[in-house]
Parts: C-alpha cells; sequence; structure tokens
C-alpha cells in the first residue's frame, strides 16, 4: 500500500509536465513527509481525501458533500431566501401588477435617478478612484499612511453619521458657501462619499504588483507617459477598476442612509429608489416597494454579471496556457 | 560609439558608480561584467536614460544624451524578466514602438514579420506572452527592442532568468544575430563564462569602478589586478601570487621544476606540496594540494600528465607556475 500511494505521488509529475516552467505546483512534498492516511484500512475514505487535499486535487469523499451542503444552506438562507421571497411578494398581483408598479410615474422616476446618479458616482469614481490608488502606491509623501487609513473611514462610518456630516456641511447655512441641500449633486456627492474605498482599494494591489520594468520598456521604445498609461499601464488596471466600479455603482443604486437627509427625498428630483420603496411601505403599499426592490435587485445582478463576464475575458486572455 | 564619461550615482550612502569612464565603439558586443552590486547594471540604465546620473555625462553617436529622456535617446532595452506586454500578442508586441510612432500599418507588418523570422518565432505572431516559454519571451523582447531600429541595443542580464541550457544557446544565437545586425550592444552579466562567451570587449566592474576594460583574451591572460584575475576564472594561490590552477605544471622531481621555473620571470618559485586528492573531471585532473606553509590550493592538468606523474595521495610534489595569466599590477588590497 505505500509503495502504491508512493507511486500516485511521484506518478504524474516528473519533468514531462513541469518542463516549461519551474515546479511550482509544489507536488513534491520530501520524501520523508508521509501523507496522513496512508495506512487507513479504507483509502478512499477520509483519510485519502486528506491525502487529496495535500496534492492540491481537491476535497473528495466525504468532505464536499459536506462543505457544499453548508455553503448552500447558508447562502439559501442569507441570500436565495430572501430573495425569493421578495420576488415572490413582487408578483403578489402576477405579471401585470408587477409591471405596473415597476412603470408608475413615480417608480420609474426614482429608478431613473437612482441609476443616473449612480452612474455619475461610478465614472468619477473609475477616474478618481484609480488616481488615489495611484498617488498611494506610486508617490511617497508625508503623512501617506494616514491617508491610506483614511480611505475605509466612509465605509466604516453608519451611513446615517455619513448623512448627518454632509447635511451639516453642505445643507442649508452651509459653512463653506455650499448649499447641495435637496439637489443632485447632493445625492452625488453623499454618494461619492460612501463609495469612495471600491475602486481604490481594488486598483492599489494590482498596482502595487504591477511590473514597473514593463513602463520602463514602453518609455525604451518611445512611448511617452501618457501613451504607456494608456497603452500598458491602463489595460492591466481595467478589470481591477471595472470591478471597483462596478461594486460601487451597486452599492450606490441601492443607498439609502447616505442619501436620506441630504437628498430632501424630492420626487422626480432627488427621491432615490430606495427612498421610494421606504415610502411605499410607510404608506402601505408593499406591492410597490417590493417590485420597485426587484427592479433594482435585476440592475444590481446585471452590473455584476457584466463585471464578472468582462474581467474574466481579460484575465483569461493573460493568462491563457500559463 | 557610446562614451561614458565621469558617471556617478549614489543611493543614500551606497556609491553604485564611482566616476566610471567608458567608450563602447560602434558595432562592438560589449559586455559589463562584475558582481552583483559592482554598477554594471546602474551604468546600463543609464546610458539608456533610465536612471539618472549624479554628475557626468552620456553621448550616443556625438550626441550628448544626458539630458534627454530613454524615449529620445534612440535605444533598445531588453530586461531580465523580459518586461512583455502581457495584454498584447506577440505580433502587438513587436510592434509597440512602431505603432506608436504611427508608422504606416503595411511597412510595420512587414518589419514585424520580418524580426520574428530573425528570432525564429515565425508563427507565434497571434500568441500571447503567457503562452511562450522563458527563451521564446526574451526573444520576442529582443524583437521588440530591434523593430525601431535603435542605435544601441541595450541588455540587462538578459539570460539571467532562463535555466542553464537555454541560456547557453541563447547566448550563442545572440552572437550570431550581432554579427548578421551590427547594432552596438551592451551586455550586462555577472557570469564571467557569458562575457567569455559573447562579448569581443568586457568591461570589469567592482564596487561602482571599472577595474579593466579589454577584449576576453587580454582579461583573461592579462588581468589588471587580483579582482579581475579572480572574477574571470578560478585562481589558486601559489606562493603569494595567483596563478590559474591550469597554469600550474606539477614535476617529480625537484631540480628539473627549479630548473624549468628560472625561465619564468616573476615566478613564486618552486613550491612543495603535498597531494591531498586527485580528482579527475573529464579531460582534466584536479590535484588538490596543501603547501609547506598551510595554504591550499589546485592545480589542473591534464589527464596524459597525470597519468605520467603517476600521483598519490599523502606524496609530495614540486609545483611551480607555468605563468601565462598573471596579475599585471599586483594589489594585495583587491584580493579576493
Amino acid at each position: 500500500m505505500t509503495s502504491d500511494t508512493d507511486q500516485q505521488r511521484r506518478g504524474p509529475h516528473p519533468e514531462t509536465d513541469a518542463a516549461p516552467l519551474p515546479p511550482r505546483s509544489g507536488a513534491t512534498a520530501p520524501d520523508g513527509i508521509r501523507p496522513r492516511g496512508d495506512d487507513a484500512p479504507h483509502g478512499a475514505g477520509s483519510g485519502g481525501a486528506a491525502r487529496r487535499t495535500r496534492h492540491g486535487k481537491g476535497l473528495r469523499g466525504l468532505r464536499r458533500p459536506l462543505g457544499i451542503g453548508i455553503v448552500t444552506l447558508w447562502l439559501s438562507v442569507i441570500v436565495l431566501l430572501p430573495l425569493a421571497a421578495l420576488t415572490v411578494a413582487a408578483f403578489d398581483e402576477g405579471l401585470a401588477g408587477f409591471w405596473e408598479a415597476v412603470t408608475a410615474p413615480a417608480a420609474l422616476a426614482s429608478l431613473w435617478v437612482t441609476v443616473l446618479v449612480s452612474a455619475v458616482v461610478a465614472l468619477i469614481n473609475a477616474v478618481l478612484g484609480t488616481l488615489v490608488a495611484w498617488v498611494l502606491v506610486r508617490d511617497e509623501f508625508r503623512g501617506k499612511r494616514f491617508v491610506n487609513a483614511v480611505i475605509d473611514l466612509p465605509f466604516a462610518l453608519p451611513t446615517i453619521v455619513a448623512s448627518i456630516v454632509l447635511l451639516s456641511l453642505y445643507g442649508p447655512n452651509s459653512p463653506i458657501g455650499v448649499e447641495l441641500n435637496a439637489t443632485r449633486w447632493g445625492l452625488v456627492v453623499a454618494l461619492l462619499f460612501v463609495t469612495l474605498p471600491f475602486v481604490v482599494r481594488s486598483v492599489q494591489p494590482v498596482l502595487i504588483e504591477a511590473d514597473r520594468e514593463v513602463e520602463e520598456a514602453a518609455a525604451s521604445l518611445g512611448a511617452t507617459t501618457w501613451t504607456t498609461f494608456r497603452r500598458i499601464v491602463l489595460p492591466t488596471l481595467a478589470p481591477a477598476i471595472l470591478s471597483g466600479t462596478g461594486l460601487a455603482f451597486a452599492r450606490a443604486i441601492g443607498e439609502y442612509g447616505s442619501v436620506v437627509l441630504i437628498g430632501g427625498n424630492i420626487p422626480r428630483e432627488t427621491q432615490v429608489a430606495s427612498q421610494y420603496i421606504q415610502q411605499q411601505i410607510e404608506i402601505d403599499r408593499p406591492l410597490n416597494a417590493a417590485a420597485v426592490s426587484v427592479a433594482l435587485l435585476a440592475i444590481a445582478f446585471v452590473t455584476l454579471l457584466l463585471l464578472r463576464v468582462v474581467s474574466s475575458r481579460s484575465q483569461r486572455r493573460e493568462e491563457r496556457d500559463a | 560609439m557610446i562614451t561614458v564619461t565621469s558617471a556617478r550615482k549614489d543611493y543614500g550612502s551606497f556609491t553604485a558608480l564611482d566616476d566610471v569612464s567608458l567608450d563602447i565603439p560602434s558595432g562592438s558586443l560589449t559586455a559589463l561584467l562584475g558582481p552583483s552590486g559592482s554598477g554594471k547594471s546602474t551604468l546600463l540604465r543609464a546610458i539608456a536614460g533610465l536612471e539618472e546620473l549624479d554628475s557626468g555625462t552620456v553621448t550616443i553617436e556625438g550626441r550628448d544624451v544626458t539630458d534627454e529622456p530613454p524615449q529620445r535617446r534612440g535605444i533598445g532595452f531588453v530586461f531580465q524578466h523580459y518586461a512583455a506586454f502581457k495584454h498584447m500578442t506577440v505580433r502587438d508586441n513587436v510592434a509597440f514602438g512602431l505603432t506608436i510612432r504611427k508608422r504606416p500599418k503595411a511597412e510595420t507588418a512587414k518589419k514585424v514579420d520580418e524580426l520574428l523570422e530573425i528570432v525564429g518565432l515565425d508563427g507565434f505572431q497571434h500568441r500571447y506572452p503567457a503562452q511562450l516559454s522563458g527563451g521564446q519571451r526574451q526573444r520576442m523582447a529582443l524583437a521588440r527592442a530591434l523593430a525601431v531600429d535603435p542605435q544601441v541595443l541595450l541588455l540587462d542580464e538578459p539570460f539571467g532568468a532562463l535555466d542553464a541550457k537555454v541560456r547557453t544557446d541563447l547566448r550563442q544565437w545572440l552572437r550570431r544575430l550581432h554579427d548578421e545586425v551590427h547594432v552596438t550592444t551592451v551586455l550586462v552579466t555577472h557570469d564571467q563564462e557569458e562575457a567569455l562567451d559573447v562579448a569581443d570587449r568586457i568591461a570589469v566592474l567592482n564596487k561602482g569602478r571599472i577595474e579593466q576594460v579589454g577584449d576576453p583574451v587580454t582579461l583573461y591572460e592579462r588581468p589588471a589586478n587580483d579582482f579581475v584575475m579572480g572574477f574571470l576564472g578560478s585562481v589558486a594561490h601559489l606562493g603569494g601570487q595567483l596563478v590559474r590552477p591550469h597554469d600550474i605544471a606539477l614535476e617529480r622531481d625537484r631540480a628539473t621544476a627549479l630548473a624549468l621555473d628560472a625561465k619564468v620571470p616573476d615566478s613564486p618559485g618552486v613550491i612543495d606540496a603535498v597531494v591531498e586528492r586527485v580528482v579527475p573531471l573529464g579531460f582534466e585532473v584536479r590535484v588538490d594540494l596543501r603547501a609547506d606553509s598551510g595554504e591550499r590550493f589546485a592545480a589542473q592538468i591534464t589527464r596524459r600528465d597525470a597519468a605520467e606523474l603517476q600521483l598519490r595521495e599523502g606524496e609530495t610534489i614540486h609545483a611551480r607556475a607555468v605563468g601565462r595569466s598573471s596579475v599585471v599590477d599586483h594589489d594585495p588590497a583587491l584580493a579576493i
């Protein structure tokens, strides 16, 4: 049995498949380390599973169904069940009822305001978030660590606190003379505040890992700094920027706390979908609330799906056969 | 011709280049050879403009480029780790320099195809760098650097990341390429064998200074000092002098040894030594010896000589320097 497993262990790894690259798959355990469970009476049981895990071939045997079971249950309770309940509530009066609720002028207006403002916020984030990440990675300045820590603050702060702060700063009698209270710009500012970390934090690690020599190579070939950025750096960062932007967008369309005070909740002007939903609940129209919620859900879902497709495509291109 | 004059570069308290002056003739293949931290890469990057000198000047083909950015120096640069543009195909990688110069598409395509054929990557046009081996990636990087018709080609440890076999193949390939393309080439390496193999001129650097510049034979046989001697090949300490192990002759008869030694000028004399070990190394045999002074050294003799001598471990033999590769200007401070 021992010789059998030894054979298995060494069998598939001779030079043939590791030839082009150093064998980083780490498959060659030192001979002294015998995987657990070698002498277990039933090789395919838990001992076998442990052995295979050690060699990175994935869980087998008892553990896989157990793990999958727990994850499925957890996701069902936490995510799928509420979403299903929501969908059921939205279609309480059939498709027609749902359609009527979603296409009610006030509902449509709130969805439009939400998507418009969120898109503006996402775009601003894409540009400035990338710039912030760039400066934090590439430039040296005093207080860099402090600035780096501050990035996460809007995320950690309860959003209603953000709303109060923003209202006192940009609201009526603004101490700095900028009154954004009850305007769409007020919404934009509030949402920018809470979505700040998304792009920064997704671009930062990619930029840290980026190979500076590639940029030097571009420069040696005659590329200006801007050309190098546009043609070399940006394509490398694109998946990260995109995913950060998408997350920021998804967060923005569902945001409630930070916009509730500064937005002013003016229908067709600054009333966002989440506020519309809240309002419909208050006037006892759960169907309207659920229908708009499902619409929001669909928008978020499509956004994340698109991101997935785009980023996995660009990743495949870079790592094909690697 | 590349001329570097009084180049100086400090990184904090570390001096990477200490008043370095060097002429690199047009059309040559020059190796900058030295241990890590000797300043060889800094010198190359200063020629490229990727590193700014604290003082000193760089001219390329008579043009002072000291204050020019790398974009305007007319260089091609190849990095140790390929620096491939991962999101572009091989063709787009090689075409990059031409594309950004907005050359006509047909001209670019023709040039790229030519270059890919020269570097042996014909048919790989549509692959991505991740689909190439290390050697292929480096050849792609070379084609990319050559595409812009650089006045000088600068290579920073180009074969350092490759395994031994590929490395040897590729450097001989580079030599042939250079004989075809004739572009002034500067190659940084810490591998003396690589420098001796490909370069027609070698500049040996140590601690930010140039120790010696010359052709491989001169450097090997007439090293300017102990450092160059020690860096370009193995050395044995024989009677307080550095001698190449294959320049040590062993004699059974002391009188013969003395007579022969008298003909060699500045020789360290005849050293009596005990044979500690005899190691056959194929064509040659290495003999580990211990002198009366306790100093250990090794001699490398041919298999035939060894057979004639019939060396046995533990016996005493008489060693003398044949004295071809000896240090021109002996400076014990540089001894390694």
